[in-house]
């Protein structure tokens, strides 16, 4: 390679990003309040937080709480509604010069729609990202994700009605992900992110009481990273558009992981918390270990342990 | 740009039972606002999330913040075993911090119930530093402990004056920390505070009833500390600029609040 930067950038469902980290819906808000720390602009994408029509208030506290290696959140997806989000977040996002992806849901398939709908002439969008798989809502969520025909449909309307790519999130908390995948692609999709949160419980011995609100809660952090890789590699293996793979990952290494499972980006979650940097070292990491490997181009990884 | 630093520990001791002195060198000493918070973090794979902790007291000349804190868990019980030169990952300072300038020629009256005494002693101490124009015309302590065990009352004393109550008896006011400002006929125009949930909604509806300024210091369990996850959030009487509801995110447009603005029902 004699000391040629390497190629970090990659495609997702047909969109160029400068460099394949990205991070994770919910864990980073819409960027503003990491900008005190990082400089958004490095970043691959920022995913945002989960938005619907109508503002939702979430559930009530505690909505979070550490477990081994990792964390418990029952946040319930609180947010601003889809009209404030256009006026106030949105622009915030599109000026920073990195990726932006939309994450949208909706408790009926309707509202899934409206809020794509609505989405759907705004500029500067790179993905709409359509959470189909949060544990801490009741409708909407796990109802949809669990069932691969429920998958496919939600997946064709979501695809009938936006203007931008979508790629489907899907939840680990399956028996098959590889049917889970095939479901989404069958549908439409663009792309998939894996995994969600898993569903977990904790438990106050002393109290003899739930810790979190909801009971249970989405577990993220380095404990699930894995069963995320696992679950990347067979949904690769099952698929042929692009996967986003999340899940634990804290350091470039484990980001190479997911990409040599077959992801073609990654998304950076529960690190944020720990370190504000997180993101910024892993692509930093990156490039240094393709140096170091003499790796022109990243896209040489995708996939590459079989 | 804000920094997660490796802070050096310049001394640790346990000023009562289960209570903790921590003082570190930190850059940022200087930019430390009374009643903001750092978080600290463990260098324990197992134990990755930041432990958010309120600063006592901060020297700017010297580049040193203490933080007070209780042992009530893991991470505070792992921290409790750092020792002098040992070194401990901080982010901070975090959140909005009392209304210190705005208290020009009024009669403030901080009031701290147990382990929510570290944050008020560091209001008095910001407001000497300030212009002699810029201060407040009068300052008092009220703070409540559970017995006569009572950590930080020398350092209180030495700001300014105090009032105690205890929930013994053992001394001052026996009672709580309202009843002491009642036994003692404190007046003040604006009471900062903090402690415990049912102590903070006594103070909100004892200062409605005077029409006095009131601005608390709010606790929830915390992820991130900086305003993103949503984790650690407050009911609030009107719609927040965040998520256009009535949840205020503690650590973010927290943890200081004026009563008037958060439900504590």
């Amino acid at each position: 390679m004699s000391g040629k930067e390497p190629n970090l950038a990659v495609n997702v469902a047909g969109v160029t990003f400068k460099n394949p980290v990205f991070t994770s819906s919910g864990t980073f808000g819409f960027g503003e309040e990491y900008s005190e720390f990082i400089d958004l602009t490095r970043l691959g994408a920022i995913t945002g937080k989960g938005i619907t029509m109508e503002p939702v208030y979430g559930n009530p506290t505690p909505r979070v709480t550490e477990v081994p290696s990792g964390m418990l959140n029952c946040i319930g997806l609180q947010g601003p509604g889809v009209e404030y989000f256009c006026r106030h977040d949105l622009p915030f996002m599109r000026e920073q010069g990195c990726g932006v992806i939309v994450n949208v849901w909706g408790r009926t398939d309707e509202e899934y729609l409206e809020t794509i709908d609505r989405l759907s002439d705004e500029e500067g969008i790179d993905i709409l990202e359509v959470n189909i798989s949060c544990p801490n809502v009741k409708s909407g969520g796990l109802a949809v994700g669990t069932d691969p025909k429920r998958i496919e449909e939600i997946t064709r309307a979501c695809r009938d009605h936006a203007k931008q790519p979508i790629m489907m999130k899907l939840t680990p908390n399956v028996t098959s992900i590889s049917d889970a995948a095939k479901a989404a692609e069958a549908g439409g999709a663009d792309a998939i992110s894996l995994i969600n949160s898993l569903t977990g419980m904790k438990i106050d011995v002393e109290k003899q009481a739930f810790v979190l609100s909801n009971k249970t809660g989405g577990m993220s952090g380095p404990a699930i990273r894995p069963l995320a890789v696992r679950m990347v590699y067979q949904a690769a293996q099952a698929v042929r558009i692009p996967i986003v793979g999340m899940g634990g990952i804290m350091t470039a290494s484990d980001a190479l992981e997911f990409i040599l499972a077959g992801a073609t980006a990654v998304s950076v979650g529960f690190a944020n918390f720990v370190n504000p940097y997180a993101a910024i070292e892993i692509i930093d990491g990156i490039r240094d270990y393709l140096v170091r490997h003499d790796i022109d181009d990243i896209n040489e990884l995708i996939g590459a342990v079989k | 740009m804000k920094k997660k630093e490796s802070a050096e520990i310049l001394s640790q001791e346990e000023i009562s039972k289960d209570i903790y002195s921590l003082v570190l060198k930190v850059s940022f000493a200087k930019d430390v606002k009374a009643g903001q918070f750092v978080s600290l973090f463990e260098r324990d794979a197992s134990h990755l999330m930041p432990r958010p902790i309120s600063v006592c007291e901060t020297d700017p000349e010297k580049g040193t913040i203490r933080l007070v804190y209780r042992v009530v868990g893991q991470g505070t019980d792992a921290f409790s075993k750092m020792k002098a030169h040992h070194h401990v990952d901080v982010l901070g300072p975090l959140g909005n911090g009392f209304p210190i300038e705005k208290m020009a020629g009024k009669r403030v009256l901080l009031m701290g119930g147990g382990i929510g005494i570290p944050p008020v002693l560091s209001c008095a101490e910001a407001f000497q530093r300030l212009p002699e124009h810029e201060q407040p015309s009068e300052v008092t302590f009220a703070v409540g402990y559970r017995t006569n065990d009572m950590y930080l009352y020398e350092d209180l004393q030495k700001q300014a004056p105090v009032v105690v109550s205890t929930d013994d008896g053992s001394f001052g006011t026996h009672g709580t920390v309202i009843d002491a400002v009642r036994a003692n006929k404190i007046r003040a125009d604006v009471i900062f505070a903090c402690g415990p949930r049912p102590m903070l909604r006594g103070i909100k509806n004892f200062a409605e009833d005077r029409e006095m300024e009131c601005y608390i210091s709010m606790e929830e369990h915390m992820a991130c500390g900086v305003g993103v996850c949503l984790g650690c959030i407050t009911k609030t009487v009107d719609v927040d600029d965040h998520s256009r509801v009535k949840n205020a995110r503690v650590c973010k447009d927290g943890p200081i609040f004026n009563a008037e603005e958060v439900d504590l029902t």
